[in-house]
């Protein structure tokens, strides 16, 4: 019987080389691939931080001769630029505020990927992140402290399918034990956090850079002149800190218009929002969001609140309401929703507005 | 294993080992040092000089080993504009030159005041002399690089009608000989070259070894200062063993060359797997121009739909050696700039692969890679080109 073939995504950290040091205990016909995401990686490092650095292609591939299996790097900046940095600009340009993991997860390092993979023959794609895949669905990793499903809530059966994720049942400190166990040179190797592309975390300063000063004013909600501002891009639902205004009480950003280049701000308790509109929303088990009860997150690491989800789209299920239990402050468009049945993945989509609950207690609000 | 990639780096061969394990296995000698056993290796230095001299048509007082090709292209580029007043540091190149002549050149326009101008090459990869000859600026022209033949393509290049115009000038000419080394269009002398680049191991010679030859009177500084060895161009210990193997590499291709038919041999068998490959893949496109001037051994072909670096996995996986393109320093294939050069697009870049064949080549290692391709065909359907 010929064994599984698995490819791995390799990105030169402890996480995937531990996945694919364990895909290759588990019997599977290994091939390691990392993936060359940027034109310039000279550029994404910064005191070791950024990924797909040359450093980082040397650690994966130091990895897979110490493992003993084949390792290629591909090129994928292009389908990485155009995926994901451009959508990261353009969704800031146009007032939103992205998530780029999961857009690349579902561009480039598991989606496009996996198709890759499966077009070479490859039975299945294993990468480093944390969650589980069980027949064939989706659940939290057992670390909920490194829980990632929230960035591959996108994935539908026809990916679950072929899917591995090596590290679902592993703890942080276990992966790192594993990796020295078997001498990995990446055992030791710090996280990387923050937007691989923006390595300085100066997001604002990398906006400016690629869309020009867009100077605009700071208003209430009643369109109050309070300040002004170098780019709407540079604030985000929530946002406290950077606004240029004095004023008694502390002020949010409730609203960003990059049309009129205006960030509308108000009280913390004009952040509220009782419901969510989402859009390309997708289900993990292919049938399309569903009437029912389920649980949101409504950012990476945010709290999570129980939700009713209201369809708003019968044939596909691609726009759904989710009407929250309890008000949670501060909800971006264009973060991910993704909503959960204990610790199966239901599905998610990218919220596309918001529903104030300020608005909906008192008199509407201005557009 | 069949092995097609002999312009990454061809197989050693039998005759360079054993000239270089006595040097390695016999009591330590500088070759600089005065006694017996540094006069044995400077003896096995000079016998090495003679070889490769006698290769490219120089005399072996021209020869000046380095550490390879890529030193020999600094050298010559960097040295050649140091040794020129500002002002008369101007350097044309082809498009399609290596990266060590390119990169070289765009080093000593960012922090040495040169500047660069690129030869445009036609579809199959050749400059055209005349387009050549216009960006030249008589009197401010510190050097002219234009390679023998493309390690990329195989296309070879006017080199002898490239000199005259540098000559005239008051330009010197490099010429990257690097691929070409083994073969007969490359000569010092009858060619008009001042400044020839070559690497050992594309010869079926060591790694790690190299030479700049230098046309005797031509005026150039060292990059590396120390020990004052190869007449002050390049101090360091001289590497006896890797220096014997380089010259016996070239002795055996000089040798090779001249048993007729050698060439004809190598571009039959490149013909038979350009054969092969078209009956697996009618819409094959072949790059540069391989009946014309090009390397007898190197075949560049593109199959559209089909992602080298994928085809290049599936290729391994059978064991089948050979490459797409040039790599960047991560490793991954990114289009390559000679075929953007030729006025292919990054998608058509992506698609192509080299297969290249030498010294040891036989119609089995042609058949194996057909075969591996027809085997990676069924797997890797084609699909819409990936922009």
């Amino acid at each position: 019987m010929t064994r599984t073939q698995v490819l791995v995504a390799m990105s030169g950290g402890v996480d995937s080389s531990v996945a694919a040091a364990l895909a290759v205990e588990a019997g599977w016909d290994v091939t390691g691939v990392h993936l060359r995401l940027a034109d310039t990686p000279a550029h994404l490092q910064v005191q070791g931080k950024g990924c797909c650095t040359v450093a980082d292609a040397d650690d994966a591939r130091r990895v897979a001769a110490t493992l003993g299996i084949p390792f290629y790097v591909w090129d994928m900046a292009e389908e990485f630029r155009r995926a994901v940095v451009d959508d990261f600009a353009g969704e800031y340009a146009a007032g939103r505020t992205p998530n780029p993991c999961a857009r690349c997860n579902e561009r480039v390092k598991v989606v496009g990927l996996l198709s890759r993979a499966r077009a070479l023959g490859f039975d299945a794609l294993a990468t480093g992140h944390y969650a589980r895949v069980e027949d064939g669905r989706l659940y939290r990793a057992a670390d909920r402290a490194k829980d990632q499903s929230y960035v591959l809530y996108m994935l539908g059966p026809a990916e679950l399918g072929h899917v591995r994720l090596p590290l679902g049942r592993m703890t942080k400190p276990e992966v790192r034990a594993t990796a020295a166990r078997l001498g990995l040179r990446t055992a030791a190797k710090p996280e990387s956090y923050d937007v691989c592309f923006v390595p300085d975390g100066d997001t604002a300063g990398w906006l400016e850079r690629r869309l020009g000063r867009r100077p605009g004013q700071v208003v209430d909600r009643d369109g109050h002149v309070l300040g002004s501002h170098q780019g709407a891009y540079r604030y985000t639902v929530g946002q406290r800190r950077g606004l240029g205004i004095a004023a008694a009480t502390p002020r949010y950003v409730l609203r960003v218009e990059p049309a009129a280049a205006r960030v509308v701000v108000g009280e913390r308790d004009e952040l509220a929002i009782d419901a969510v509109e989402l859009e390309r929303a997708s289900a993990t088990d292919g049938r399309g969001l569903r009437p029912g009860r389920a649980r949101v997150r409504l950012r990476a690491h945010g709290q999570e609140v129980g939700c009713q989800v209201v369809p708003l789209d019968p044939d596909n299920g691609a726009r759904a309401r989710l009407d929250l239990d309890e008000p949670v402050a501060a909800v971006a468009p264009g973060q991910a929703a993704v909503l959960y049945d204990g610790d199966l993945v239901l599905g998610g989509g990218t919220v596309a507005a918001t529903v104030s609950a300020a608005a909906r207690a008192g008199p509407p609000a201005p557009a | 294993m069949p092995y097609l990639d002999y312009a990454a780096s061809a197989p050693l061969r039998a005759e360079a080992l054993a000239a270089m394990l006595p040097l390695l296995q016999r009591p330590a000698a500088n070759p600089s040092s005065q006694h017996g056993p540094g006069r044995a290796a400077r003896a096995a230095v000079e016998t090495a000089r003679e070889h490769v001299a006698a290769l490219v048509g120089a005399a072996p007082g021209e020869v000046v080993f380095t550490s390879g090709g890529t030193e020999a292209d600094n050298l010559a580029v960097k040295g050649a504009v140091l040794a020129r007043p500002e002002g008369a540091r101007r350097l044309v190149c082809t498009a399609v030159e290596h990266h060590a002549v390119l990169d070289a050149a765009a080093w000593a326009e960012a922090d040495a005041g040169a500047r660069v101008a690129a030869a445009p090459v036609d579809a199959a990869g050749r400059v055209d002399p005349e387009r050549l000859g216009g960006l030249l600026e008589p009197g401010r022209t510190a050097l002219v690089a234009v390679m023998a033949a493309n390690n990329e393509v195989g296309t070879g290049q006017p080199v002898a009608a490239a000199a005259e115009l540098a000559h005239a000038a008051g330009a010197l000419l490099l010429c990257d000989a690097v691929q070409a080394a083994g073969l007969p269009g490359v000569d010092l002398g009858r060619d008009g070259i001042d400044l020839l680049a070559l690497a050992a191991h594309k010869l079926g010679g060591p790694t790690g070894i190299g030479a700049l030859v230098v046309r005797a009177g031509t005026d150039l500084r060292p990059l590396l200062h120390g020990g004052g060895q190869e007449r002050g161009l390049r101090s360091g210990t001289l590497p006896a063993a890797a220096i014997a193997g380089f010259g016996a590499a070239a002795a055996a291709a000089l040798a090779e060359r001249e048993q007729p038919g050698y060439a004809a041999a190598l571009a039959a068998l490149r013909g038979g797997l350009l054969a092969g490959l078209r009956a697996l893949e009618p819409a094959l496109v072949v790059n540069g121009d391989p009946d014309g001037d090009a390397l007898p051994g190197l075949l560049s072909v593109r199959f559209p739909g089909r992602r080298a670096e994928d085809l290049l996995l599936l290729l391994d996986r059978q064991g089948v050696a050979c490459s797409a393109g040039s790599a960047c320093a991560s490793g991954a294939v990114t289009p390559s700039h000679v075929l953007l050069a030729m006025g292919r697009d990054p998608a058509e870049a992506r698609e192509t692969v080299r297969f290249s064949l030498g010294h040891a080549s036989t119609e089995a290692d042609v058949d194996a890679a057909v075969a591996a391709v027809r085997e990676g065909f069924q797997v890797l359907a084609p699909q819409e080109a990936v922009t």
